[in-house]
C-alpha cells in the first residue's frame, strides 16, 4: 500500500494514470480498452488564493453521482516540506481528482489530510490519500465518523450509486482537543477545534503566513447554512471566529475565498433570524411540524438550496431552543 | 411485552439489514425502476411479519377515517421527524381510544412506541428517527376490542443529520430533566373541550446500534423504556418506548381536564433510573 501511494506521489503522469487504471480495473473486474480511456481522471479545477494556497470551489448543489459529490470547497496549503490537504470531497473519485490537481502544482508529499468535520462531502474522499499522510481532525471526529459513517454510506447510496463502493471511513489518527500547530516547512498552520456549532466536530485551519482562514462549514456563503450541531453554539462560535485576525476566509461552501470578517454577516443574519423565529414560535405554543415551515421563511431570497435545508434547520433549532 | 417485541425486532433487523444490503448491491446493476418495485415488495413483506409479531396475529381493520397519521413526506431531519396521531370518532360514536402503536417498518426496531391512554386523549404528537425510505403504520385499539390500522410513507432525506444523538456530553450532564407545559386554549371553550399539554425528558435514547470507536463494541441500548403521566390519580398517558423515539423524548397530547390540581410524571430508563416530576394544573385561560 505504501509503495503504491509512493508511486502516486512520484507523479509521473503516465505512471499515476496507470495506477488509477489498474485500481479501476481491479475494482470493476473489467479490462476493455474503452473503459481505460473513460477512466482517465480530469483534475479538479483549483483557484490560487495566495502563494502556496489553492482552493477547489465546490458546486452549490446536493451530492449526486453527476457531480461526484464535489460540492464542498477543498483546499491545499504548500510548505517547504510538504502539503496539507483540507477536506477531501464527497467521493474517492473526487479525492483522486484533487490529488491529481495537487500534482500539477507541486510534487511535494502530502503530509497531512485535515478534515474540517465529519460530513460526507468533506470526508468521503479520504481513501484517495491514505498512508503515509497523517489524518487530522477534531477530537470528536473519530466518534462522529464511526457512529455516522455507516448511516451516511447507506443514506447517500440512492444519490451517489456505485461511486460509494470505494469510500472508506478513514478517521483521524491525530486529533485536536483545542489547538494544534502543524509545520509544513516555514509554514505554520494553527488548527482550532470548536464547540458544537455547525456540527460536533468543527475545526478551522489558519495559515499564519498569509492570514488565510479555512473555516470549513463554520462559514457558508450563497449555500444556506446547514445546522447539524447547535444553533446557540454556532452563534457563539461566530463571535469568536470574528476575532481571528484573518485576511480572507475559505468558506466550506460558496466562493473559493471571501473578505474577512464580513463573510460572517449573511450567515449570522440567517442564524439569528432562525433563532428568534423559533423562540417566538415556541413561546406561542406552535407545534414543531408547523413551526419548522415558518421559521426563517423571510430569509428565503438570500440563499441557494433554501428549500432543501431550511425546514431541517428549523427542526433542529426548535428542538434545541425549546429546552431554554 | 414491549421489551420482548424489541428484542425480536432487533434480530429481525439484522436479517432485514442483510436483505437491504443485498438490495443495495442489486441497485448497482439493476434499472432503478425494477429496484424500486422490488423494494416496494420487500416493504409489504416486512409489515406483514411485524404486524403478525407485534399484534399476535389479531386482525387489523382499515382505520380510515377513524384514525389519522400525520408525518412529513420527506424526513427533513432524520433524527427528529414529527409525527401526529389522532382519532376522529364521529359524534355519537361511544367508542373510546385505548392505545396507539406506531410502527416504522424499515427501522432497526420497527415498533417505535405504544401509547396507552386515559379518557379524553384523542391526539398524540411525538418525534421519531427514520433510518430509510419507509412505510409507517399506526395501529389503534378502540374500546370495541378491535384494532384499526392506517399508514403513510416517509422518504428519509439523504442528508447530514444522522438519526442519533449529536451532543453526547451535554446530554449526559442534563440526563433526566423533565419539562411539562400546558398550552392555553386558543378560544374560550367549555371544560368538555380537550386541552393540550406537552411532556419532554432529557435523555440520549441511544439506539444500541452505534459502535464505540475505541472498543468497537456496540454502545448499549439506553432509552426511556416507559413514561407515565397522571392527572390527579388518573393515568392519562403511558408510553412504552423503543429506540426509534428521538433523543429527548417529547410528547404533546390532548386530554380532558378532570378537575385535579396536579399532574405527575414518572419515567424509567433501561438502566433502571427513575425520573419524576409534579406540576400544578394551570387554570383554563
Amino acid at each position: 500500500m505504501m509503495q503504491q501511494m509512493r508511486a502516486c506521489h512520484a507523479s509521473a503522469p503516465l505512471r499515476s494514470a496507470a495506477v488509477v487504471i489498474l485500481c479501476v480495473g481491479l475494482l470493476l473486474g473489467r479490462t476493455a480498452t474503452l473503459t481505460y480511456s473513460q477512466e482517465v481522471l480530469k483534475s479538479l479545477s483549483l483557484d490560487k488564493v495566495e502563494s502556496g494556497i489553492y482552493v477547489h470551489a465546490g458546486e452549490i448543489a446536493l451530492m449526486s453521482a453527476a457531480n461526484e459529490g464535489a460540492i464542498a470547497n477543498l483546499g491545499l496549503i504548500i510548505g517547504d516540506k510538504g502539503v496539507a490537504v483540507i477536506d477531501t470531497g464527497g467521493s474517492v473519485r473526487e479525492g483522486r481528482r484533487l490529488l491529481q490537481a495537487i500534482r500539477q502544482v507541486t510534487n511535494r508529499p502530502v503530509l497531512y489530510v485535515i478534515n474540517t468535520h465529519g460530513h460526507p462531502d468533506h470526508v468521503f474522499g479520504n481513501a484517495a490519500f491514505l498512508l503515509p499522510a497523517v489524518f487530522v481532525g477534531n477530537r470528536n471526529l473519530p466518534r462522529d465518523m464511526m457512529e455516522r459513517g455507516p448511516y451516511y454510506l447507506n443514506s447517500f447510496r440512492p444519490a451517489m450509486g456505485t461511486l460509494l463502493d470505494e469510500v472508506k471511513i478513514v478517521p483521524p489518527n491525530v486529533t485536536v482537543d483545542s489547538q494544534l500547530q502543524l509545520d509544513l516547512g516555514h509554514r505554520l498552520l494553527t488548527l482550532r477545534a470548536w464547540r458544537v456549532s455547525h456540527s460536533d466536530s468543527d475545526l478551522t485551519v489558519f495559515d499564519e503566513r498569509t492570514g488565510i482562514l479555512f473555516a470549513g462549514d463554520l462559514v457558508f456563503l450563497r449555500h444556506i447554512p446547514v445546522l447539524d450541531g447547535s444553533i446557540r453554539g454556532w452563534l457563539t462560535t461566530i463571535d469568536e471566529l470574528a476575532k481571528i485576525p484573518a485576511k480572507s476566509v475559505v468558506p466550506g461552501h460558496g466562493p473559493p475565498f471571501a473578505p474577512w470578517p464580513a463573510a460572517l454577516d449573511p450567515e449570522r443574519n440567517y442564524l439569528e433570524r432562525l433563532q428568534s423565529d423559533c423562540r417566538d414560535l415556541i413561546k406561542r405554543g406552535v407545534p414543531i411540524a408547523a413551526a419548522s415551515r415558518l421559521a426563517a421563511a423571510s430569509e428565503k431570497s438570500h440563499w441557494e438550496l433554501f428549500g432543501e435545508y431550511n425546514t431541517r434547520n428549523a427542526t433542529a433549532a426548535f428542538s434545541e431552543l425549546e429546552w431554554e | 411485552m414491549t421489551r420482548h417485541v424489541g428484542k425480536e425486532s432487533r434480530i429481525r433487523l439484522m436479517i432485514a439489514m442483510c436483505a437491504r444490503a443485498a438490495t443495495v448491491a442489486a441497485f448497482a446493476v439493476t434499472m432503478s425502476s425494477i429496484a424500486a418495485s422490488s423494494l416496494a415488495a420487500e416493504a409489504n413483506d416486512s409489515w406483514r411479519e411485524i404486524a403478525n409479531d407485534a399484534f399476535n396475529g389479531r386482525p387489523l381493520a382499515d382505520g380510515s377515517p377513524l384514525i389519522t397519521l400525520e408525518m412529513p413526506e420527506r424526513a427533513e431531519d432524520a433524527a427528529i421527524v414529527p409525527v401526529t396521531m389522532r382519532t376522529n370518532l364521529p359524534p355519537g360514536d361511544t367508542r373510546t381510544l385505548r392505545s396507539l402503536t406506531l410502527v416504522i417498518d424499515e427501522n432497526p426496531s420497527p415498533v417505535a412506541a405504544t401509547f396507552n391512554v386515559g379518557p379524553g386523549v384523542t391526539m398524540i404528537s411525538t418525534r421519531v428517527r427514520v433510518n430509510s425510505y419507509t412505510k409507517v403504520h399506526l395501529v389503534a385499539e378502540l374500546s370495541d376490542d378491535k384494532l384499526y390500522v392506517v399508514d403513510t410513507y416517509v422518504k428519509a432525506s439523504g442528508g447530514c443529520s444522522a438519526p442519533m444523538a449529536n451532543n453526547a456530553e451535554e446530554a449526559a450532564t442534563k440526563l433526566g430533566q423533565i419539562r411539562f407545559r400546558q398550552f392555553a386554549k386558543t378560544t374560550a371553550a367549555p371544560a368538555s373541550v380537550p386541552r393540550e399539554a406537552q411532556i419532554m425528558i432529557r435523555h440520549p435514547n441511544n439506539s444500541g446500534l452505534q459502535r464505540d470507536q475505541v472498543s468497537l463494541l456496540y454502545i448499549p441500548l439506553y432509552i426511556v423504556r416507559q413514561l407515565r403521566l397522571w392527572q390527579g390519580d388518573q393515568l392519562i398517558l403511558e408510553m412504552d418506548g423503543g429506540i426509534s423515539i428521538s433523543e429527548n423524548p417529547n410528547i404533546r397530547f390532548s386530554y380532558l381536564p378532570n378537575g385535579a390540581s396536579t399532574f405527575r410524571a414518572e419515567a424509567v430508563d433501561t438502566e433502571g433510573h427513575v425520573f419524576r416530576g409534579e406540576w400544578p394544573v394551570e387554570p383554563t385561560m
